[in-house]
């Protein structure tokens, strides 16, 4: 059943990027689209493209090296491609928001936590008169203790996780209609990674956004995530909701990609790794 | 919790610094001085004695209780002179490095920022002015447009803030990738809110260094301007040209040459020590938890 109207269509996406040694293809005509409220995730390795698709969305890549060379991103059936800076700031943390893989890094050290959020809603909620109560209620919807005082925090006094709990309350409280997650789990101990992706799971219900969710680890889109892309070297091979994905692989490299979970009592020597002589 | 601001972290560190509290102090009173004799000169108070008052009877001496460091070839007391200086040696210290700062902390954050071809060209342009000796372009300037307090205050900061732009480039081109550079700009933010907002105070420690360190750089170049003539002009007393005036005099009179220099060589060194100091204060890593 397909909607007349996604919230976001990429059709046959193709980016190259200029090095010295002449054009590399990163993405080759990448197609996908995503409905509203709804759950994403994109798997691959380092170097398949997925970062560079995600940050495609709003333009965030540096222009050059990166070049789109053809094909369309349908936001809200206006092609991002063809928008202009304007446009593209409104819509970067207004409609689409980012969280990255570093929260340590991504939250600048010389502002406290509160300015940082009170800078992203200014920028696209400028009717928000009282700020700070709107603060204090993105903290507390992200799970972060005694909000009212923690958010006049600098970065540095908080854990990676609480770092990265900012972040999130920083992308919601621009109230985006989707939350790319470039690998929002990667830099954070396995505990704090459940904690985090628990708390993305009862975001998404409570305020019906949009994520995708980027990452190399199919063990934590279980439960998450409504549909799977799986790519490898700039294209999506395999396509399909989250259960069949994971259960039926049906391209090698999803199903090598999953071989390389560790499973728990697993009569197994050693881990698996991916031969990419197979593959190609 | 340690609930303060990197800067004042930074701070905290200067102060626990026994180089940096003496190096400050020297400059505080300096610069107490400098306002104070400022202020006398352009009421005219003739204290310790009027600077330009010359008597020929008395000229040559050397220190005495009536004249603490003796007087010059026209009889003035160097004291006076040297005080009575002090300010010009100060305001073309901080104004020629705030002029230098104005238009190297742009240049380089407008260049590192961007990249590019505006990177290139403006880069190109930094390196052709650095092609040049500095000290003979601004006393080729300062000829050209006339030796006035203004104008070589602002010739020393039109010509010295390739450094600072080379510096602020770097920064730039470092903190540009940072993850909150890109959070940022993932959240909309502007450019120059980018740059004004975001990568400037992080790179604010280098750029307040090299800002300490190029003010006695403009006092000493100053100093070389008026020895030569082109500095201010007489009879308008500066640390300079006390000793331009005494050089003559050099193996008669010592004390027209050791004392204004004596008085160059504390300010400048009490700003490269402070300077120094900030760098090591900045440097987060060196402070043991």
């Amino acid at each position: 059943m397909e909607k007349p109207n996604p919230l976001l269509d990429v059709r046959n996406l193709k980016i190259q990027f200029a090095t010295e040694d002449g054009l590399v293809d990163a993405v080759k005509g990448t197609s996908f689209s995503l409905n509203k409220g709804e759950t994403l995730a994109i798997v691959g390795e380092s170097g398949s493209g997925k970062s560079v698709t995600a940050l495609s969305f709003t333009r965030l890549l540096p222009e050059p090296p990166a070049k789109f060379a053809g094909g369309e991103i349908l936001w809200k059936g206006q092609d991002v491609l063809k928008m202009n800076a304007r446009q593209l700031r409104a819509i970067r943390g207004g409609e689409i928001a980012y969280i990255f893989q570093e929260p340590s890094t991504s939250l600048n050290p010389v502002y406290t936590i509160r300015s940082q959020i009170a800078e992203a809603i200014r920028l696209h909620r400028p009717d928000v008169t009282d700020v700070d109560a709107e603060i204090v209620k993105w903290l507390d919807a992200v799970g972060i203790v005694n909000p009212a005082k923690r958010m006049h925090d600098y970065p540095h006094q908080l854990s990676g996780g609480m770092q990265q709990r900012a972040m999130i309350a920083m992308a919601l409280s621009c109230q985006p209609d989707l939350l790319v997650a470039d690998e929002p789990t990667t830099a954070l101990d396995v505990t704090i990674q459940a904690q985090i992706l628990g708390q993305l799971r009862e975001l998404r219900t409570k305020f019906d956004m949009a994520i995708i969710l980027i990452t190399h680890n199919f063990a934590i889109i279980r439960g998450l995530c409504d549909k799977v892309a799986v790519m490898f070297r700039g294209e999506i091979v395999e396509f399909g909701t989250a259960e069949e994905v994971l259960s039926n692989p049906q391209h090698p490299y999803t199903r090598a990609l999953i071989d390389c979970i560790p499973k728990l009592g697993a009569n197994q020597k050693r881990l698996r790794t991916i031969d990419y002589a197979k593959l190609a | 919790m340690d609930n303060r601001s990197p800067a004042q972290r930074m701070l905290a560190r200067f102060r626990r610094d026994r180089i940096a509290m003496i190096s400050s102090a020297t400059i505080i009173v300096l610069a107490l001085t400098a306002i104070t004799f400022w202020i006398l000169s352009i009421t005219n108070v003739p204290f310790p004695e009027n600077p330009n008052a010359t008597d020929l009877q008395s000229k040559l001496q050397p220190p005495s209780f009536e004249h603490w460091l003796g007087t010059d070839n026209l009889g003035r007391d160097v004291l006076s002179r040297i005080l009575h200086g002090s300010y010009i040696s100060l305001t073309v210290g901080f104004v020629a490095v705030a002029v230098s700062l104005c238009i190297g902390v742009v240049v380089g954050a407008v260049s590192g920022y961007f990249g590019g071809w505006v990177d290139n060209i403006v880069m190109r342009v930094v390196d052709a002015i650095i092609c040049f000796p500095t000290f003979f372009l601004i006393l080729s300037a300062v000829a050209l447009v006339g030796p006035s307090l203004l104008n070589i205050v602002i010739v020393i900061g039109l010509v010295s803030w390739t450094g600072t732009a080379r510096l602020v480039r770097a920064e730039f081109l470092t903190l540009r990738e940072s993850q909150y550079v890109k959070a940022a700009r993932s959240l909309g933010q502007g450019s120059f809110p980018i740059i004004f907002k975001h990568i400037l105070p992080n790179a604010a420690a280098p750029i307040f260094v090299t800002a300490v360190i190029g003010i006695p750089e403009a006092i000493l170049t100053e100093a070389g301007l008026s020895y030569l003539g082109f500095g201010v002009q007489p009879p308008q007393a500066t640390w300079g040209n006390i000793i331009a005036d005494g050089k003559a005099y050099i193996l008669d009179a010592w004390w027209l040459i050791v004392f204004p220099g004596v008085a160059i060589f504390i300010s400048a060194l009490a700003f490269f020590l402070a300077g120094d100091a900030l760098r090591r204060a900045g440097n987060s890593k060196s402070e043991t938890h």
